[in-house]
């Protein structure tokens, strides 16, 4: 019960919420924030209190929920879903204190965001596939009032994207989903949508699993987002107001990596295996690609939005290298993304709350007059380029070494996505912090203060705790992710020649032997 | 032809709920003469009648029971259909005391109209002989010619109750043929002679059996508004009264399936190669008709006109499963669908004035941070006809995907999903004047405690359905 209880706290305290005076708006923040950080803190129980020697479920509470259809309310988590979870709750509690200055309508602002933060737990505690796709769809709702509210000029748009491009993808999974039901019903006679369960039981022929492993990719990788379903997200992430950008990239993202580590990987082994070059080439090119198109953005955060496209595509290269390194180091960049990403879209806030532009060409020489800023910004991008001692840095390093093992051509081609990362965050560095100081807009901004440095510090330690000391880390992932292995594991899948040809050595053998023996006799 | 025997005992029992219902209409025609100016009574009268037949509904204890020759029959699903007509009928009269009185509609026969078309309703989902349904279709249809024009003096509403007049005139021209050519190739109106002669092989006449199930086909294709048999709806949606057209686009929509689930599920499956293909293809364009010319509306009656045609694309899928499967997600997805499009039509009343109904989705600018409740009572209900979960949409949508899968139609069921992904478009639009765009003018909300009242119900029931649908599947699914 105490998932059940995490997860629906933010959204008791949303209905709290809507029925607190209007007016009074720092009691709405402070009741927000409460809810907030009651939450993370609690959450943190969670991973105290979290066995990592197994890779079984652990907190799990399951109730029947339509029982006519088999479908119960099964929570449950595992070394996956543990820091992804308990990420939420943080970054929740940091995107509510990053959005203090929000002038419009700031209750039914902080009620949307908490109601989100809800819907983003729920997806990563279920383990009934039909309890998944109801959060799955009902954090799109907040998300979506977030960036068509509170967004910037073409918020309509973005959010409007965001919605329809989600849907299409998860609308596709549900039909999946039904299929799914109906194949475990007919082979096991048991109907139901506990995802253990069918993990564990369906066993589709490989043309079936290739379809289902098809219509779960496409809302998974849109979510993610994968080169080429990835254009709603410089919208998205562009009109999107700062706290809003920080949870998609912190959260949301996460959702569809997580998505492949739950369903694909376990329910698919055999169809994610034939997919494997075809999602890595995806992955590459989205590396590539999304650095590429960083070096050339005018706009801060949408500069920061391609790079998120460049670094997810490292989270999917990881994931389908199939070994320990590559998987470990997906986790681990998971949560190193929403860091560093997270504490770039705030940082990037920032200086859009003083100058309301995010135009790179507007800035220059910001050190000077902003000293602690910069230098809060010069970690953080350096972190997302990956320097060794910071997060980033463990992640892209076992993901390589990951993808290496498999193939070493892909290995290099997504190094170079390191190369690119580093080209295009050092040159926009170079270009907002340093250079002449020109623009007299820019004579007198005030430095960052206090709320904001209670906003990014915490992200700066945690930058340098991951880069210096993983191991709580990749400890808590650390058996899930050997049971993964085993399940997709090639050889499960590869014809038996090996053996057999053995067999035919060995028959051969005792031909021999017989004969020698006949021939012995003879004589 | 075989000799027309005379009714040996009638199951008074069974008919109960007809019964109770007709004693009830003449009682509110009755009672008008005494009324006096306020017609309030009346409704209370008729909610009173409606409330006894959803009790009497549950009267018959021996399920099915037949009667009439086997031509009237109580099983569980005509329970459950009563059951969406009553709770239909009382939401539509509840929502009309206020709008009635606003508009100045005086007339008293309204609500007797109401009950006499529900009358008919529960004879169209319990009918199991052509003659039957016949008669049910046409009780309805007449009933909602008069309340689809019941506002006189207003010309649209005139022109919608004319053009609905003859367009429904020329389907039961087209019903009645069908059932002729059937009568003609098997010899019987009984739909469960007609099963067994089709299954025995003994009919007459291919030909005519499959001219006659075309026609049939046409003919119900037309009373429940599918492509490319819709084209009076939007008009007559946008014409009749608002709380007229949240009824029409409900109850006698929800008997008209009632009847075609019958006739084709349960008379005609062994000939579905006849129908099946024709329904694939109606199904798919009604979806896709309904949902493309949703997004170009502007007024928001015929916004929920266009979707109510997309929802009936769904809703064939259901139909076309032909089993218990089938049945039960069709009512399912009627119940839902009758809170959804309640609650909707209740808030687009109670944003309306006299005179200014406020129909264009632009007048819902703002409404959001002005009336939070109320917006996020019509988001709710808009987001569930899309079928987002936790609401009901999703669930009905859910069970009818569930049910065209089982029975293999994986491809229908893709068309169906990406054709909710359309839909999202255009509800989100209304969505999208409600919160994202400041407001033009002032809201006049004229709520009446009542239509409030109705809207909370139906939020209550999306909700409900939507989270906790297991007494309700369970019904429907025995």
């Amino acid at each position: 019960m105490f998932l059940t209880f995490l997860t629906f706290l933010p959204l008791v305290g949303a209905i709290v919420l809507a029925f607190l005076p209007k007016e009074n708006e720092s009691q709405i923040k402070q009741t927000a924030v409460g809810f907030a950080a009651a939450d993370f803190l609690l959450s943190l129980q969670l991973w105290f209190d979290f066995d990592n020697t197994t890779h079984a479920m652990q907190f799990e509470y399951s109730t029947s929920w339509i029982s006519s259809w088999g479908v119960s309310y099964h929570v449950g988590i595992d070394g996956i879903s543990l820091l992804l979870f308990v990420m939420t709750t943080f970054l929740t509690l940091i995107s509510i204190i990053a959005s203090w200055d929000v002038k419009k309508s700031i209750r039914e602002y902080m009620m949307a965001m908490l109601a989100l933060s809800t819907g983003m737990l729920g997806v990563f505690i279920s383990l009934d596939m039909f309890l998944f796709y109801v959060f799955w769809e009902f954090q799109l709702v907040p998300m979506y009032i977030i960036i068509g509210v509170w967004g910037g000029p073409r918020r309509i748009y973005a959010a409007i994207k965001f919605f329809i491009y989600t849907a299409v993808g998860s609308l596709l999974m549900l039909v999946a989903i039904i299929w799914i039901y109906f194949l475990v019903k007919e082979q096991t006679g048991v109907a139901t949508t506990d995802l253990l369960y069918i993990t564990e039981h369906l066993n589709a022929p490989l043309d079936v699993q290739k379809w289902l492993f098809v219509a779960f990719f496409l809302a998974f990788a849109i979510k993610v987002p994968m080169f080429p379903f990835h254009t709603w997200l410089p919208d998205a992430h562009v009109e999107a107001p700062t706290a809003g950008s920080v949870i998609l990239a912190g959260v949301l993202l996460k959702m569809g990596t997580y998505g492949f580590f739950r369903f694909n990987l376990p329910m698919f082994p055999h169809a994610s295996n034939e997919f494997l070059p075809f999602i890595a080439i995806l992955a590459i090119i989205g590396i590539i690609y999304g650095a590429l198109v960083s070096l050339v953005q005018e706009d801060l955060k949408k500069l920061v939005a391609y790079s998120s496209v460049s670094h997810l595509g490292f989270v999917m290269l990881g994931i389908f290298a199939f070994n320990h390194y590559g998987m470990q180091g997906a986790l681990l960049q998971n949560i190193n993304h929403g860091i560093s990403t997270g504490a770039l879209f705030l940082l990037v806030g920032m200086i859009y709350d003083r100058r309301h532009t995010r135009q790179i060409s507007e800035f220059g020489g910001l050190a000077k007059v902003m000293p602690k800023y910069a230098i809060c910004f010069m970690i953080v991008a350096l972190s997302s380029i990956g320097l060794p001692g910071m997060n980033g840095f463990v992640g892209e390093f076992l993901i390589l070494l990951g993808i290496f093992q498999i193939n070493g051509m892909w290995a290099a081609l997504a190094t170079s996505g390191v190369i690119f990362a580093a080209c295009y965050i050092l040159w926009m560095f170079q270009r907002v912090m340093f250079q002449e100081l020109k623009n007299p807009k820019n004579f007198k901004l005030p430095d960052m203060n206090l709320r904001e440095m209670i906003t990014i510090v915490p992200l700066i330690i945690l930058i340098f705790w991951i880069g210096l000391y993983p191991k709580p880390f990749m400890k808590t992932f650390d058996a899930s992710v050997t049971h993964l292995i085993t399940k997709v594991d090639p050889d499960n899948f590869r014809p038996k020649k090996i053996e057999t040809h053995h067999a035919a050595l060995i028959q051969q053998d005792d031909l021999a032997k017989l004969n020698k023996k006949l021939q012995g006799k003879k004589q | 032809m075989e000799p027309i025997a005379a009714p040996e005992s009638i199951d008074l029992i069974a008919l109960a709920p007809v019964l109770v219902l007709t004693v009830f209409a003449i009682g509110v025609l009755v009672l008008d003469l005494f009324a006096g100016k306020s017609k309030i009574l009346l409704a209370f009268v008729s909610l009173v009648g409606l409330l006894m037949t959803a009790i009497s509904a549950f009267a018959k204890l021996n399920l099915p029971a037949h009667s009439f020759n086997d031509s009237y029959i109580v099983d569980h699903l005509s329970i459950f259909f009563i059951l969406i007509f009553t709770i239909s009928s009382a939401l539509s009269i509840l929502i009309s005391i206020d709008f009635n009185n606003r508009e100045g509609i005086k007339a008293g026969e309204y609500y007797a109209l109401i009950l006499f078309c529900t009358v008919g309703m529960i004879l169209l989902a319990s009918s199991t002989d052509l003659i039957m349904v016949f008669l049910g279709i046409e009780i309805v249809s007449i009933c909602l010619y008069v309340l689809a024009g019941i506002r006189r003096n207003d010309i649209k509403s005139n022109e919608a109750s004319l053009k609905y007049f003859l367009l429904g005139a020329f389907a039961t021209g087209f019903l009645l043929y069908g059932m002729a050519l059937m009568y003609g190739a098997t010899g019987t109106t009984n739909m469960l002679k007609i099963a067994a002669l089709i299954k025995s092989g003994s009919v007459n006449s291919e030909p005519l059996m499959v001219m006659g199930v075309v026609f049939l086909v046409i003919g119900f294709g037309f009373k429940v508004a599918s492509v490319p048999f819709h084209m009076w709806a939007p008009d007559v949606y946008e014409g009749a009264p608002s709380p007229v057209t949240a009824f029409m686009a409900v109850g006698p929509k929800a008997a008209a399936f009632a009847a075609f689930f019958r006739i084709f599920a349960e008379a005609l499956p062994d000939v579905s190669s006849a129908w099946e293909t024709l329904l694939y293809v109606i199904a798919v364009l009604t979806m896709f008709i309904g949902n493309l010319g949703a997004i170009m509306q502007t007024n928001i009656k015929r916004l929920l006109a266009y979707s109510s045609v997309s929802h009936v694309g769904y809703i064939l899928i259901a139909i076309m499963v032909k089993n218990s499967l089938g049945s039960a997600s069709l009512l399912f997805y009627m119940l839902a669908y009758t809170f959804m499009i309640f609650g909707a039509f209740g808030i687009v009343i109670i944003l309306g004035k006299k005179g200014n109904e406020n129909l264009e989705i632009e007048g819902y600018s703002g409404l959001g941070f002005k009336h939070p409740m109320l917006a996020l009572s019509m988001t709710i209900f808009l987001l569930s006809l899309g079928g987002l979960p936790p609401f009901a949409g999703f669930v009905a949508k859910f069970y009818i995907f569930s049910a065209a899968i089982s029975e293999g139609y994986i491809y229908l069921v893709v068309i169906a999903v990406l054709n909710s992904a359309i839909s999202f478009y255009y509800y989100l639009k209304v969505v999208v004047f409600m919160y994202m765009k400041d407001p033009v003018g002032e809201f006049k909300i004229s709520a009446s405690p009542i239509t409030l009242f109705v809207v909370a119900v139906a939020v209550i029931g999306t909700l409900e359905l939507g989270i906790f649908p297991d007494p309700i599947i369970s019904l429907a699914h025995p």
